[in-house]
């Protein structure tokens, strides 16, 4: 017996199944489980930066508000490009698992382009706000608006060198069961990130603008 | 090119920091000469360093956690000492900075580095003998974590000789800790030092949820585990969901020391309440935190040395999740003087004294267990009652203080430093105590003196509450917390009594050195050589003492709670077992690295040292890049050795 | 190797189902639906579809719609007994986030009503 069982399928069947009585899980399970965890933990993370957003969004100390600053047609682009990364991930995910390695590396640029296309424009908001004299020091609320957003971005940005790394991967060591497990990972991640995104394009540019 | 990192950092002129800081460098470097000329340091990095085996990462964090614990001490009797001459004309010894920086360093110690470490340590060991597999779901993971505490650690520890500690107290309120009240390094230390060690739990906490609800031996279904592992998992539950908050926080804090954000500044919109309210948003689960698995280790003890099964499992369990879910409603409390309305005050206040239901029935099911059981008075078990009686007081002071308009009264006085540690000590502290004696012979084959230990426990009682009771009453006269001069001579007898107080504790902690001590000298007197000293119920006494490695070498079949006490009830099976290959994981020095290079990145950062902050960060993205890559985890252990390391255990082992 | 997933009774979010056309369909479908629910956020927020005070709850309303489509079509999360321990961490995550963001709303909230008047550059 291994440390989990690997992941094919053991001899029998224990008892107790369906309450949580069947032995140690598959590898693949607790990976995944675990990862599910860690990104719950992120979540709650990402919400203090939320609770610090709303709580501080209202004080401008005299400074630009988020109705002069945010352009809702990047935001409008930046999302549908997160969105559909999420797409091509999943659909990578598809080709990885039925171990089409051609396919998968299709989706993944994809996925890598369009997620470094959202990272372009909003590194772009970013400056171009730096530059208009709102910057992050400028009040609170700027504050709480590049960090929540930029650590989103930095997320994204993490996520982004672990395709690359994950590519590697595929392309040295082929689509092999732990190179799977991490992919599931990435891929959890990366659809976490789309769920965050759609807190903070609905709290921070669509309720903070006319 | 070193930032502001100059001579002037060093204490020269100060004499107590000074001589502190040369006996730890003489006492580091003695252990390291010993060390090295005996040739242990290739055992000590293939056997402890990159060691990924929850056992010895277990025996790590309890080392660095009771280490730390003298550090931590050493700062309260100074306190306490300074508190009991200061008064009147007299000044003491201690100036006001010194004295800031001492209250601020033992607070954090014993939280993080003390409290936080021994519950942990405790898990680690227990938790996968206890559900009868191999190890935590992830093992190097493990080792990650209690690498990055230790980094920690390091660093708060550092503060003492290279710059000084931050001056705002344990929990870094602003404004006082923004860099227009505290420019020097003494936060920066504070906060980099709890983020890196923030992250080490985190991912504990990740580890022993998966560990948990996954990895269980065949047929041990939810309502089978030992109560210890619902307790652990209640407060792996909340590290997930309560670090995360410290993280965003004390990240928010950074950002406006470094970047000239304004979260918590004075000016351009910065709130100081939204620290307040999201520091105690973690602050209120991190004590559930570290009190849920000393409940667990009590039920452990009560039910063994009672000779009785846990009375009402199912309740325990309940009463267990019920404090997880009431944990996360109750932070107000610990502002309730901030300024909001009697509605938000009241909600707070009554969720806070419902939490104390459950643990109410936890320590009615204690009793019970109890009653009518044949009590063994082994020092577990005197700290389980001492904890009884202790708990209890605290608790009750607690929900005192969870009636708003009383603690409007005694907010951040004596009385509330008397209430914190009463369940601090009477519950964390007494548990971790609790479960040191009483797995020690697991972990290293021999009991510890039971006569040193009961001296210890005495004086730790007596000790307690010497120095504690009289703060409740000098917070009812109106002392106030973290004084460093008492104006009122009428409380100078109080203190006193608190003065002894700290000296008794300070005897116990003498006597648990000379418990070790002696235990080591006289072990062969106590070996354990039944696995099964207390005639335990759970099945982390069905292995040897100490366990073999992969802990199990085949996954015990569970039926019933308490599966050691069914098997032994129905006779230890003589069958031959049938062994297979086993899949044990490497070692690996991935924890020893990261947190090797999340130390130079964080004193880097402290000391504005950038470029060595990008050398850092750098290190320590490659290593993870570098270990990320490698399949090769595992190594192999055929059956044949399997067979063979069983035989030679079964030949030490003689029957109960 | 997903049968032994099914044997032990846990399936972790994202881990593909058996049927492949099953999967792309799902996710073409969740692609949809959430390109509807952008559209329909953006909507919203810009024209006086809705009536003003309701802007944000309708705003609220879609974003949880859309994050609903992510768990369900991208993630795989369903009601299944397999899926149990998944929707039991998400719950509980979801209860944090709920605590945290409402929590510290309400109470800075009522700090701010009860401070008395405060000098004007305090307010800023």
């Amino acid at each position: 017996m291994t440390l989990t069982t690997s992941d094919t399928a053991p001899a029998a069947i224990p008892t107790g199944v369906a309450r949580g009585g069947g032995g140690p899980a598959p590898t693949r399970i607790v990976v995944a489980y675990g990862f599910w965890i860690f990104i719950l933990s992120d979540i709650v993370m990402f919400s203090a930066l939320f609770a610090a957003y709303a709580v501080l969004s209202g004080n401008t100390a005299g400074g630009p508000s988020g109705r002069e600053l945010f352009n809702l047609r990047n935001v409008f682009i930046e999302t549908l490009c997160l969105l559909f990364s999420s797409y091509t991930c999943g659909l990578g995910m598809l080709s990885a698992e039925r171990r089409q390695a051609g396919h998968f590396l299709i989706f993944a640029t994809l996925t890598f382009g369009l997620g470094a296309a959202f990272l372009l424009i909003e590194i772009s908001e970013f400056a171009g706000m730096v530059s208009r004299g709102a910057g992050p020091s400028r009040s609170a609320f700027l504050s709480s608006f590049f960090s929540l957003v930029g650590t989103h971005g930095a997320h994204v940005t993490a996520g982004l060198v672990w395709l690359v790394y994950m590519v590697g991967q595929v392309l040295a060591k082929g689509l092999r069961a732990a190179v799977l497990r991490r992919l599931a990972c990435f891929s959890l991640f990366w659809h976490a990130l789309d769920i965050v995104w759609i807190g903070v394009m609905t709290l921070v540019y669509l309720m903070g603008a006319p | 090119m070193l930032g502001r990192l100059s001579w002037a950092a060093i204490p020269f002129d100060e004499p107590l920091p000074l001589i502190s800081m040369a006996v730890v460098m003489l006492a580091i470097l003695g252990v390291l000469a010993i060390v090295t000329v005996k040739g242990w340091l290739p055992y000590l990095w293939r056997e402890w360093i990159t060691s990924v085996d929850h056992k010895r990462i277990g025996v790590m964090y309890m080392l660095l956690g009771l280490v730390m614990l003298l550090r931590g001490f050493s700062d309260a009797i100074m306190m306490r000492t300074q508190q009991a001459i200061a008064v009147g004309g007299a000044q003491g010894y201690l100036p006001p900075d010194h004295y800031d920086q001492i209250f601020s360093a033992h607070g954090t110690i014993m939280i993080f580095f003390v409290a936080m470490p021994l519950v942990i340590g405790l898990m680690n060991f227990v938790v996968p003998l206890q559900l009868g597999v191999r190890d935590v779901a992830f093992p190097v993971l493990n080792s990650v974590s209690f690498w990055l505490t230790a980094s920690g650690a390091l660093l708060i520890n550092a503060s003492l000789v290279i710059g000084n500690f931050a001056r705002t107290g344990w929990m870094g309120y602003p404004p006082l800790s923004e860099l227009a009240f505290s420019p020097d390094v003494g936060v920066d230390y504070y906060l980099w030092s709890l983020q890196i060690s923030g992250i080490g739990t985190l991912l504990s906490g990740v580890n022993f949820v998966t560990t948990i609800l996954k990895l269980r031996a065949p047929g041990m279904t939810y309502f089978r585990m030992p109560v210890f592992c619902w307790t652990a998992l209640a407060s792996s539950l909340l590290i997930v969901a309560a670090f995360p908050i410290l993280t965003a926080t004390l990240m928010m804090l950074l950002l406006d020391r470094y970047v000239g954000m304004h979260f918590f500044t004075n000016d351009a919109g910065g709130n100081q309440m939204m620290y307040v309210n999201l520091f105690w948003a973690w602050g209120h689960p991190e004590v559930y935190i570290l009190i849920l698995p000393a409940f667990g280790v009590f039920s452990e003890v009560v039910a063994t040395f009672s000779g009785k099964a846990l009375f009402s499992y199912r309740s325990m369990v309940l009463a267990t999740l019920g404090i997880c879910v009431l944990s996360f409603t109750v932070w107000l409390h610990h502002f309730f003087t901030m300024g909001a309305g009697a509605d938000v005050n009241a909600f707070f206040g009554i969720m806070s004294s419902i939490i104390a239901v459950p643990t109410g029935v936890k320590v009615f099911n204690w009793l019970f267990t109890m009653f009518r059981g044949r009590i063994v008075y082994r020092t577990p078990m005197l700290f389980a009652i001492g904890f009884l009686v202790t708990f209890v007081i605290g608790g009750m002071t607690g929900v005192l203080l969870a009636v708003p308009p009383v603690d409007f009264v005694l907010h951040n006085s004596a009385f509330l430093v008397a209430h914190f540690h009463n369940v601090i000590i009477g519950g964390v502290v007494f548990g971790a105590f609790a479960g040191y004696n009483y797995w020690f012979p697991k972990v290293f084959g021999f009991t510890l003196d039971e006569r040193w230990g009961k001296a210890g426990f005495w004086c730790w009682l007596v000790g307690f509450y010497l120095a504690f009771m009289p703060l409740y009453v000098l917070g009812l006269h109106g002392m106030t917390r973290r004084l460093q001069h008492i104006s009122d001579p009428s409380w100078q007898p109080w203190l006193l009594v608190a003065e002894a107080g700290a000296i008794v504790i300070m005897c116990g902690i003498f006597c648990q050195v000379a418990q070790l001590y002696v235990s080591i000298r006289t072990r062969e007197l106590r070996r354990d050589l039944t696995g099964d000293p207390w005639n335990g119920r759970t099945l982390e006494w069905a292995t040897t003492s100490p366990p073999p490695a992969y802990n199990f070498a085949v996954l015990p079949q569970v039926e019933t709670i308490d599966a050691f006490w069914e098997m032994k009830r129905r006779g230890l099976t003589p069958a031959q077992p049938i062994y297979e290959t086993l899949e044990m994981p490497r070692g690996s020095p991935i924890g020893v690295v990261t947190a090797f290079f999340a130390s130079v990145t964080g004193f880097a950062l402290i000391w504005h040292i950038w470029w060595m902050a990008i050398l850092g960060l750098l290190g320590a993205a490659v290593a993870l890049l570098v270990f990320g890559w490698s399949d090769d985890r595992e190594r192999e252990l055929t059956a044949a050795e399997v067979a063979q390391l069983e035989r030679a255990r079964r030949g030490l082992r003689q029957p109960a | 190797m997903d049968g032994s997933a099914r044997l032990f009774g846990d399936r972790p979010p994202g881990v593909e189902q058996q049927e492949s056309t099953a999967n792309f369909l799902s996710y073409t479908v969740g692609l949809g639906l959430a390109i509807l629910a952008t559209i329909g956020s953006f909507v919203v927020s810009q024209t006086d579809l809705l009536w003003a005070p309701g802007i944000p709850v309708g705003l609220v309303v879609l974003a949880f719609a859309q994050i609903g489509v992510h768990l369900v079509f991208f993630l795989h999360l369903g009601s299944g007994p397999d899926n149990t321990n998944n929707i039991l961490a998400l719950a509980f995550g979801v209860f944090i986030v709920f605590l945290v963001i409402g929590g510290s709303c309400w109470i800075i909230a009522n700090l701010h009503a009860n401070m008395m008047a405060m000098p004007a550059q305090m307010l800023h």
